[in-house]
């Protein structure tokens, strides 16, 4: 019965900020719905309304206008500390007053939970975030690892039906933030509780979530799978924020069968699925390619791909890969990421004519962005 | 090469002036240190030490002329009641009056600190009547208090007396907690609030902890001032005389020898109050 109810749902939330007589709108028309047990991540840039979001889920933001539901209760208006869900702050707010214990079992104690469940509770969590016989000591003499996790104990331990994480990762350098990536992951399967999670940094969010919301000035550009997000970018604004990735821009030339002819400059033809957008043969379009899914070749390739010609004007060794720029001649630049096995020889140098190859299944074509 | 080795040659003098300087300096600093610091701490140890003076004259004043050492005034210490009545009332003024303070002042630090115009209205004049609270001469405070409570009928006496010391000891508590509240983290609380803490509990399990340095530093402020205040106190005393106000009142005739014996005790306090603060917070880091 209660599986089939959604743990977070958004119905028309709207924020708007009064500062003097300015009126910021940092949230317009949002409709979310979160899955029971979900590891869910909100997208975007700096801006874009991902705090604002989450503190409306949490309660310390009240909606404008539109309303928020917990588990298929109506929580709009209830107070924060009425609402089952918890936050892990980016500043991690751990208490400094307190030891580890003492910040872990804040939430227990509030919910008068017995002494000797409290001890066993916190430690089991204590014991889960590999926090074991660090109770006693301060946040502040904890390193910024070791905070991270007791704010997420101090939040896991009092079983939310979700718990909002808001860039949790974003004062940890790059080695601890990846091993807290695998390692939040971890925690998650094991609890089985719903994660929210905030970033800005789409490879967090591509390697952790089962599902994105990619968000830009306060709207879902995109609400899908992290593979579906990757490959299948909605719009131009989700493709140039996730990742490398390739815009064509062209007039369609003829369309059949669920296929239409791109034409790109002069003469170069592409393939490309209209994946059930109307399109009438004449009509500008963008398509996009991301840089891994390109060949490159000297000759011209054999079969039914797409190819574009082109003149080398950038390579970039980047270890496992390298990265040539191809300025091809219908005068876009494109990025192509090629392997560096061991079988591959030096593919191409600055200056060479070249051939740029693939699928058609792997050029995507795009909507219009929701404007600005 | 020949520019090397004047640099080299330069930063030779430089050294020995340097070295020289320094030697210098670290005979100049701890001198003028403890000139200062003689500079402050004559005039008590001048107290301290004519509290254990001997009284030849017969009569119970302090002479200034140092007849030998006694514990007289020590062992006596209670044997002028309009003395030792005044000190008890002056203790009972400062504790009330800090209290009472300490609770509004930290109370108006917060909203000074937390609420902006359209929430807090009049927040700009508060700010300034705080700022003018401890600008006005006493004086002029002290004169328009009496002024009032002539006005309103109000008896002179320990009543008006905490109604004086608490409104000029609100600013000097408020000003300290503020400070001290600079870079509080909102978060902390917001963080108590998510965890199921309502504003009641969040108050006195995070805030209040955490801002508690600031409010005893307030506190202690406010004591220190109360104590020892006789413009004011000298208007509004009415009936009750506070210590400061039946000291300068006996100057007159002669002070008795006691008089540097609750002095040197009220001192002796004030330094036990600066040790403890100071073994406190160094056991806390
Ligand atoms: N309390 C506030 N008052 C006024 N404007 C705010 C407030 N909080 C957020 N904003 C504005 O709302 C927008 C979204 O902010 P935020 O949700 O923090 O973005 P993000 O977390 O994605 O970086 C920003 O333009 C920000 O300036
Ligand atoms: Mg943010």
């Amino acid at each position: 019965m209660e599986a089939a109810l959604p743990a977070i749902e958004l119905t028309g939330v709207i924020k708007e900020f009064r500062t003097g007589h300015d009126v910021v709108t940092a949230v317009r028309e949002l409709d979310l719905t979160i899955a029971e047990g979900e590891f869910f991540s909100l997208l975007g840039p700096s801006g874009c309304g991902k705090t604002t979001t989450m503190r409306i889920i949490a309660g310390f933001e009240e909606p404008t206008a539109g309303t928020v539901s917990l588990h298929g209760r109506d929580v709009t208006g209830v107070p924060p500390n009425k609402r089952d869900v918890n936050m892990v702050f980016q500043s991690y707010a751990l208490f400094p007053h307190m030891n580890v214990f003492e910040n872990v079992a804040f939430g227990l104690r509030r919910r008068n939970v017995a002494k000797d469940e409290i001890s066993r509770r916190v430690n089991e969590m204590l014991t889960i975030v590999n926090l074991d016989g660090r109770s006693h000591r301060r946040p502040r003499e904890l390193s910024g690892g070791q905070q991270q996790r007791v704010a997420l104990a101090r939040a896991l331990v009092n079983k939310p039906r979700a718990l909002l994480l808001d860039e949790p990762l974003g004062a940890l350098d790059l080695k601890l933030r990846q091993a807290m990536q695998v390692e939040l992951k971890r925690i998650q399967r094991e609890v089985g509780i719903t994660f929210v999670y905030v970033t800005h940094d789409q490879g967090e969010a591509l390697t952790m979530s089962d599902r994105i919301a990619v968000m830009n000035e306060g709207a879902i550009e995109q609400l899908a799978s992290p593979r579906e997000i990757y490959e299948h970018p909605s719009s131009r604004f989700v493709a140039g924020f996730i990742g490398t990735s390739n815009l064509l821009a062209g007039k369609a030339s003829s369309v059949s069968g669920g296929d239409a002819v791109i034409e790109v400059g002069a003469g170069e033809r592409i393939v490309v699925g209209t994946r059930d957008l109307a399109i009438a043969p004449g009509t500008e379009l963008e398509l996009t390619v991301r840089p891994e899914k390109i060949e490159l070749s000297a000759e011209r390739p054999a079969g039914p791909g797409c190819a574009l010609r082109g003149t080398v004007t950038e390579v970039v060794y980047l270890g496992t890969s390298t990265s040539f720029t191809v300025t091809t001649t219908t005068g876009a630049d494109v990025v192509v990421f090629q392997q560096n096995s061991a079988l591959a020889g030096d593919l191409a140098s600055r200056g060479d004519q070249i051939w740029l190859s693939w699928q058609p299944a792997h050029s995507y074509l795009i909507g219009q962005s929701a404007p600005g | 090469m020949t520019a090397s080795a004047l640099g080299r040659a330069s930063e030779g003098t430089r050294v020995v002036r340097t070295r020289r300087a320094r030697r210098f300096t670290r005979l100049l600093l701890p001198a003028y240190s403890w000139l200062v610091i003689a500079y402050l701490v004559f005039p008590i140890a001048v107290m301290i030490a004519y509290s254990f003076n001997k009284v030849t004259t017969g009569l119970p004043q302090v002479s200034f002329a140092w007849n030998g050492f006694t514990l007289e005034w020590y062992r006596q210490w209670s044997s002028v009641p309009q003395l030792t009545s005044s000190f008890w009332l002056s203790i009972r003024l400062a504790v009330s009056a800090t209290v009472l303070a300490t609770i509004v002042g930290t109370l108006l630090a917060l909203a000074l600190v937390r609420y902006r115009p359209p929430r807090f209205r009049g927040k700009a004049a508060y700010e300034q009547v705080l700022f003018l609270n401890i600008a006005a001469p006493e004086i002029v405070l002290g004169a328009s208090l009496l002024g009032l409570f002539v006005t309103i009928n109000l008896a002179r006496g320990f009543l008006t007396l905490l109604l004086a010391h608490v409104a000029f000891c609100i600013a000097y508590v408020a000003i300290t907690v503020r400070a001290r509240m600079a870079g509080f983290d909102r978060s902390l609380e917001e963080a108590a609030t998510d965890l199921g803490a309502n504003s009641l509990v969040t108050f006195t399990k995070i805030t209040l902890p955490l801002i508690m340095p600031g409010v005893m530093a307030g506190g202690l402020m406010a004591f220190a001032i109360s104590i020892d205040d006789f413009v004011t106190s000298n208007f509004v005393s009415g009936s009750a005389v506070p210590f400061p106000v039946w000291v300068y009142g006996v100057t007159r005739i002669g002070i008795p020898p006691q008089v540097f014996v609750f002095g040197s005790a009220i001192f002796a306090f004030g330094i036990a109050c600066a040790i403890a603060s100071i073994v406190i917070s160094r056991r806390r880091t």
